[in-house]
This record gives C-alpha cells, structure tokens and sequence, in this order.
C-alpha cells in the first residue's frame, strides 16, 4: 500500500495495472476455453519476435503518443480534452491537403510546412472549445465530444466535395511531402514504418520542455492547479485556459499528419471515427500525464495491439481480447488512482 | 489518576523530518487539556495519529486504560474520538441536519428516516447548547455555524473525547466567546477535550493543564493555573517572547494610497464598501478595525484588483489605479499578504521554491526570455527560507506538505520580501505562534522604517491596538472613525465598530 502512495506512485500503479491486467485477460481466456501461456507467448512473439513487428509497433505508437501528448497537456492545466479524436480528424485532412499541393517543393520544407499545417488545424479545432470555456463557462468534456461529430462529417464533406479520388478517398499525397522511407521499411522487413516516430519523439520533449521548463509552462501548471491563487498572482486564467486547449489541439493535429503523411499518404472518407485521439485518454492515464510515461504507454498499447494480432493467427485468441486487457489495465490505472485519490483527501483533513 | 487517553513516547517521521519524537500526553476525564508548540511543531501530526490518520512508527495508545491500534478514523470514532479540523469537512449544498447524519444516517424501512434524524440533532443541539438552523444549506451559514455542525457531527456519532485543531483561528473575538462557552458546556455534560491554540490567552481562561511540544519533542506537562503566559511562551519558543513591540512613533510623508468614494458590491450585487474614504500614507501603520463582513474582503480585492470596483477611485502615489489588472497592480508596488492563504495565498501542489516566486515567476533572474532558471529561483526560496524560520524539509517540498503556520511564514516571505510602497496585510499572523507574531510584527513595522505604507487587516484588536499608527474603523462599507491607538482603548474600539458614534477623543455614545 505505501508504495501506491509513495513517489514511486506513478511507476508502481502503471506496472501492477498492467500485470493485473494480463492476469484478468488470462482468466478470461481460460474461462472461455483457450491457453493463456500460448496466446501469452503468441502476444509476445507478435510483438518481438521480427523486425517487422517491431516497425509496425513503432509505426503503431506514433500518432497514438501525439494524442496521448494532446489529453495530458490539456489534462495538466486541469482541462479534459475529449476532442482529441476530431482535432486529429481535421489535422490529418490539413496534413494531406498540403501534401497535395506544391508539386516539386524541397521535402525539407513541404514536410515541415505539411505538418505545421495539421497542428494548426487541430489546435483550431481545440480552440473553439476552450474560447467557450474560458468565455462562457461551458463545460470542455460536452464541446470537444460536440467538435468531434463535427469534424467527422466536415471532413468528409470537404473531401467528397473538392478532393475526391476514385476509391472514397483523396489522391496520393506527392512524394516530397511524405514521411514514408524505403530505407525505414527495408530494415524492418517492408513493415509501414516512417520517419514520424521521430516527430513524435520531438513532440514529447517539446511538452516535457514547455511544461516543465518555460514561464508557460509555469502558468499553464498553476492554473491547472489553483485558478485563485493564479488570478491573485496576475495569471491570466482564460488566457491560459485557452492556449492550454490550443497546444492540446495541435498535438492532438500533429497526430493526424502521421496517419496523413506517413502511415497511409492519403485520407479516406471516414465510416467512423479511428479510435487513435479515444486511446489517446488511456495512454495518458497510464502515462501519468507525463511526456516519458505517455511514451512508454504508447509502447505497451502499440505493442499489445499489433501483437494481438499473432496471438489470433497463432492461438485462434480473438484480437478482442486484447481489448478487453486494455480496458482492465485502464480499469486498474483509474481505480488505483481513486483509491490514491481518496486516502489523499483523508489524510489532508487533517492538515490545517 | 484514570486517563481517558494516554499517548505514550510517540514518534511519527515524514520524508527529512521527524514530526513527532517520543511525544506523551495524558488527557485526564472531564478536563480541557491544551497542546501548545511553534508552528510546525508537530500538533496537528500528533492529533492526527490520536484520530488514526496516521500510523505512528513507534509507542502506544491507550484509551480509557485499554491498549488500541488506530488504524483508522472510523476505529477512532468507535472508541468516541471526535476530531473537528481546523478546515471543516462539509458539504456546500446539503443542509445542516444532511451533513451532520452523512455517513451514519437512520434508516426505517431502507429509507433515510429524515424526521429522525431532524429530531436527534435538535435533541443534541439543545443539550449543548450549539444553536444552529438544521435546515440551512451550509454554503449559507457562517463560519462560526459551520464549525458548531462540525462539533455536532461528532457527538453525533457519540464522541466522548474531543480534538479540536486550532478551532479559534477562524473566528472572530464574538464567535470564540460563543465556543469557549460550549466546550465548558461540554466538560460539564462529561466529555474531555484536547484543544490546540495559539492563543496564550486562551489557554489560560478556559483549560485545565496543557502540554507543550518543541520541534517534535516533548518538552512538559504543566497546570495552567499554576504557571501564567510568558512561562508558557519561554516554555514552547526556548527563549524569553517579547509581547509588546518596540516600535518608535511613526514619520509618515506623502500619500501612498489614496480611496475616495469607493463604491465595491459583493458577489450578489449589495454594494458592501460603500462610499469608502481611506488614506495611508509612507511611513506609517494604519490598521482597519471592524467585524468580519463590513466589506473589508471586498476593499482589499477591489485594491489589488481582484474585483471591480463600481465607482469611486483608488490612486497609489498619485497615480489612477482604479479597476487594473492584478498583475499591473502589483507592478506598481502593491504587495498582498491575503486572507485566504490555501485559496489565493499558494498552489499547494507547487513546491515551496516555486511558491515562492509566484508573483515574479516571469522576471529576471528567475526567468529569461520565457525559461524559468530553476537554480536562481531555488536559492531565492533557501534565502527566505532561512530568513523567516520557514520549517520545511526543503525547498523542493510541495507547499501542501508544510504546517498551516509556516505555509503563511511563506507567502509572508515572499510578499515582504518585494518590499511593496504598499503592503496589505490581511490577517497576517492567523495561525502563526507567538514567537511568529513577534517576528512578523517586527517585521510590519521595520517595513514602515523603511518609508512605506502598510495597511493591516484584522479582526484581532490587540494587534491592531500594538501595530497600528492609526486605526481605521470600518462599518458598513465605510471608515466611521480615525483613531490613534494611544488615544483609545479596546471598549471604545469595541462600541465603534458596532457603529457608535465618536463625539470627541475618548467618548463615544
Ligand atoms: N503529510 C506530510 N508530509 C510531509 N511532512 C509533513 C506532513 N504533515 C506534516 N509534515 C511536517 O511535519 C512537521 C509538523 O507538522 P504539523 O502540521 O504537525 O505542525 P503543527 O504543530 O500543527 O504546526 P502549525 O501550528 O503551523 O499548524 C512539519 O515540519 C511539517 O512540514
Ligand atoms: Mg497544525
């Protein structure tokens, strides 16, 4: 129990989900009729065993740790950006649309300029929300679930409208604009891994830096943490409230442009949403709303799922069931932290 | 003798520091027993671990001459200790009689038995004497209220011995008279009460013996009617306390702050400050008098621009600063020691460093071009840490893990650390011990050496008898009275704050 409270807490809690986590799905499993050692060791080897399930984890992670980036950030200024989801929508569609455009531009630049586009795009989308909470006092969680509808049926519209390609999609973005790489996918045995990996790695330590290390960073934090005491020291809490949304948004974009410039250089007309900015809120519970923690939790769920995928060629285990571990580890992440949450409460009674 | 409660030779130790160090109290039946040590002494702790909130890492408990293992609060409840916080555990938007059954509510046939429940508490209510209304929505009710729902909610649940955390320090001099009159009730209808003040005053009017810690170390035991408040003092600081300060008469030149006409309403739209005139000069001390809810919240958050003021104006050195931003205020010389220390004095979640260059986060040398330089920001909080007696592990120690008393050492720090032409002080020794006070108070009038203007709120005359140069009585949103605190005595103090009228120096009607 003291080490769920100690510091360690936000390692130990994360670990012990996980592990519980694995032990409830193997009790499913074993339930429902299949071996949980071999579908375990299936997973496993789904995830490690070939370059190519590495590149395709790697490639897995990429827009989910921008995401996850995007809910923690918001998440730190004490705001719950649910419309992770629809500011990626509209990020990938800016992402892909500069992509087609600029026929001949150096990649140095129309990658740059390609990506820059969709953070723009996502941290628009994000601003209306937070303008309305700032301003208005409306609540963030029912807008940016609102945004998302929204971004799903605009997004569509705009490309059935003005970018439709035979297939229900867009054309191929040019080449100059894409972050796909044969040198990448050679070595990882033609898996669909690409260069954004990289961007998501620099997006962690631009939040890592910006949070911790900046004047921003600061106010963002204090007004997460006490909206009077921030107002009291000149803080302008709306402001603050709104580039916390804003930076969220842009996040939550760059995240798009992975899918749009890397994974698949194209967007197609979406049924549904793609799930990415949803699995973004797991990733920071289990991240502890940190940069570093938000990567590793990338890791374990990109992992889990691409591995998942072996376990049902292998085992015959449905990749549902790795869902349904998803969803335990989360459960455990949460609980814990409500039981972490409750004992914090019970104990600062009695401080004065 | 029987104890009711024995706490024998407990130690209780947080990360870099050791709270409690083989600490003994003995509460004996039907007494008031009083805990007295600087802040950050280890009192809330020690009570803390009597209410199982926390596990002591060595001694033992007994309650009434039995061995017990608190483990947790509601262990302690079962064996009848009641703890009343000094930050009350209430629920905003339930009633009276809803908060005090929370947790414990009668039932009939499955149900809350609503009328049951309304018929115990008036039962409780009228045998203590604790008036309150069981239908009024907390968010409604004083404080002074408030804290009898709390003292309601545990006999209640059957508490026969009663902890109560520095419970005056949110009163005002009314309200305490009316609790001081209840916790006798209380003795006489059999209970036993550990009371945590730092208030020498009031250990002397109303308990038996108290039991004075110094830095986590038992110092003694003593009966309060054979020892009187200086011994008690030396007792807790280690050293003599001076109780009067030495302060020469004032010098005061220019105007600093400058109020005329100040209209400023309240959340519900009453205008509270109401046609207000103020000045302060440099160089000198004025103290504000009044009963709490006279508008003086509203004065001081319409000075530091918190909140609007409707008409009127507000000039620091001349100069207009009516209805600016927070920050500009600031900016121009204004330093706020506010009342409200956990809601706008701190982020309790930001180590005590950062806390400490809340209002200059954004300068050199704690930043540059937008980077906060961890290490000048850093020495700053060891610097006035170790000027003001701030007790904490360290500077990286989050703000919420410090005693109430050093918590409002540090925002103190930090705001006369700037030293503001205009430093507002609200209630700034609220829950600090007498050695604190004394340093404070010092502190105050060394700042008024220095040429600036100090304006002091508080609802404690004797401190604003001893600090001020000039006392300022509010009453109903306006200064009613200019005062000298050698022309005056707390009586007349007393009448014209309930709004009688001054005639000539020394007589009131
Ligand atoms: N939860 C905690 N974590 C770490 N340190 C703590 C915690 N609670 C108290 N402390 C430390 O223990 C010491 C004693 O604190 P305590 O709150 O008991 O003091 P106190 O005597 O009640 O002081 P005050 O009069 O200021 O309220 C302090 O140095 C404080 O910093
Ligand atoms: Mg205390």
């Amino acid at each position: 129990m003291k080490l769920l409270k100690g510091k360690w807490a936000s390692i130990t809690v994360p670990l012990l989900s996980v592990a519980l986590g694995l032990l409830v799905g193997g009790v499913i499993m074993l339930v429902s009729g299949y071996n949980p050692i071999v579908a375990y060791a299936a997973l496993f080897n789904g995830i490690f065993s070939n370059t190519y399930v590495i590149g395709e984890t790697i490639r897995q992670m990429t827009p989910l740790i921008l995401s996850g980036l995007a809910v923690a950030f918001a998440f730190r200024t004490g705001l719950f950006n649910i419309g992770v989801e629809g500011q990626l929508l509209v990020g990938w569609l800016a992402s892909v649309y500069v992509g087609l455009q600029f026929e001949g531009l150096s990649p140095i630049v129309h990658i740059p300029l390609a990506i820059i586009a969709a953070a723009l795009a996502g941290a628009i989308w994000a601003f209306v929300p937070g303008f309305l909470k700032a301003k208005y006092q409306v609540h963030e969680v029912i807008t940016t679930i609102m945004m998302n509808y929204v971004a799903l049926h605009v997004v569509n519209a705009i490309i059935r409208t003005y970018l439709l390609a035979p297939g229900e999609r867009t054309d191929q973005i040019n080449a100059s604009a894409s972050l796909q790489s044969p040198f990448l996918e050679s070595i990882t045995d033609f898996s669909r891994l690409h260069y954004g990996f990289v961007v998501a790695i620099i997006g962690a330590i631009i939040m890592w830096f910006l949070l911790w290390k900046t004047t921003t960073g600061y106010e963002l934090r204090s007004v997460g943490f006490n909206k009077y005491a921030s107002e009291y020291a000149g803080i302008n809490v709306q402001r603050n409230i709104v580039l916390s949304m804003v930076i969220s948004g842009a996040f939550a974009g760059a995240a798009g442009a992975m899918e749009g410039l890397g994974t698949y250089g194209y967007m197609t007309v979406m049924a549904d949403f793609t799930g990415v900015g949803f699995d973004g809120i797991a990733v920071a519970l289990l991240g502890a709303n940190g940069a570093l923690g938000v990567v590793l939790a990338s890791a374990l769920f990109g992992g889990l799922k691409i591995g998942a995928l072996n376990m049902q060629s292998v085992a015959q285990v449905p990749t549902q069931l790795v869902e349904i571990v998803i969803a335990m580890i989360i459960f455990f992440v949460a609980s814990s932290y409500l039981i972490h949450w409750i004992s914090n409460r019970v104990s600062k009674r009695g401080k004065i | 003798m029987e104890y009711v409660i024995e706490m024998r030779n407990i130690r209780k130790e947080f990360p870099g520091i050791v709270a409690n160090d083989n600490i003994t109290l003995q509460l004996r039946k039907g007494e008031i027993h009083a805990l007295l040590g600087e802040n950050g002494a280890g009192k809330s702790t020690l009570m803390n671990v009597l209410f199982g909130l926390y596990q002591p890492e060595k001694g033992e408990i007994h309650v009434r001459g039995k061995k017990v293992n608190i483990t947790d609060p509601n262990v302690a409840n079962e064996l009848g200790i009641g703890m009343v916080h000094q930050h009350f555990m209430l629920v905003e938007k339930f009633t009276v009689t809803e908060n005090i059954i929370l947790g414990n509510e009668p039932t009939a046939k499955g149900q809350v038995d609503v009328k049951k429940a309304a018929k115990d508490v008036e039962a409780i209510s009228k045998q203590y004497g604790l008036s309150v209304d069981p239908n009024a929505k907390i968010e409604d009710i004083s404080v002074g209220m408030q804290q009898r729902v709390e003292i309601l909610k545990t006999l209640y649940r059957g508490a026969d011995i009663l902890i109560f955390d520095e419970p005056t320090a949110v009163l005002t001099p009314q309200e305490i008279k009316e609790l001081i009159t209840i916790m006798k009730k209380l003795i006489s209808e059999g209970k036993s009460i550990i009371l945590i003040t730092h208030k020498l005053k009031e250990i002397m009017e109303v308990s038996d013996r108290c039991t004075v810690i110094r830095r986590g170390v038992g110092i003694g035991t003593v009966n309060v009617a054979e020892t009187n408040q200086d011994e008690l003092a030396s007792m807790m600081v280690g050293r003599e306390v001076n109780f009067s300060i030495q302060k020469t008469p004032s010098n005061p030149s220019n105007e600093t702050l400058e109020i005329s006409s100040l209209v400023v309403e309240d959340a519900r739209k009453v205008p509270v400050v109401n046609g207000m005139n103020l000045s302060v000069r440099s160089g000198e001390i004025v103290g504000i008098a009044g009963v709490d809810g006279n508008g003086q919240s509203e004065l001081i958050e319409a000075i530091t621009g918190l909140r609007k003021a409707k008409s009127g104006s507000i000039k620091l050195n001349g100069k207009d600063v009516t209805n600016w931003k927070p920050r500009r205020v600031t900016e121009s010389g204004i330093g706020h020691i506010p009342q409200d220390r956990h809601k706008h004095g701190l982020v309790l979640d930001f180590s005590i460093g950062e806390n400490m260059v809340l209002q200059t986060y954004y300068k050199r040398p704690f930043s540059r071009n937008g980077i906060l330089n961890f290490s000048s920001i850093m020495d700053k909080a060891k610097s006035l840490i170790k000027e003001y007696d701030v007790r904490t592990p360290s500077e990286m120690t989050p703000a919420r893990a410090l005693s109430g008393g050093n918590q409002q050492k540090a925002i103190i720090a930090r705001e006369i650390d700037r030293s503001p032409n205009l430093l507002i002080a609200a209630q700034p020794t609220r829950g600090l011990d007498v050695g604190a006070i004394e340093f404070i108070h010092a502190k105050l009038v060394e700042e008024r050496d220095k040429g600036k203007a100090v304006l002091l709120i508080s609802f404690e005359l004797e401190e604003i008898m001893n600090v001020s140069d000039r006392i300022a009585v509010i009453y109903e949103g306006k200064i009613v009275a200019i005062v000298r605190p050698e022309e005056t005595t707390e009586q007349e103090l007393g009448l014209l704050m309930a709004g009688a009228k001054r005639k000539k120096a020394g007589e009131t009607t």
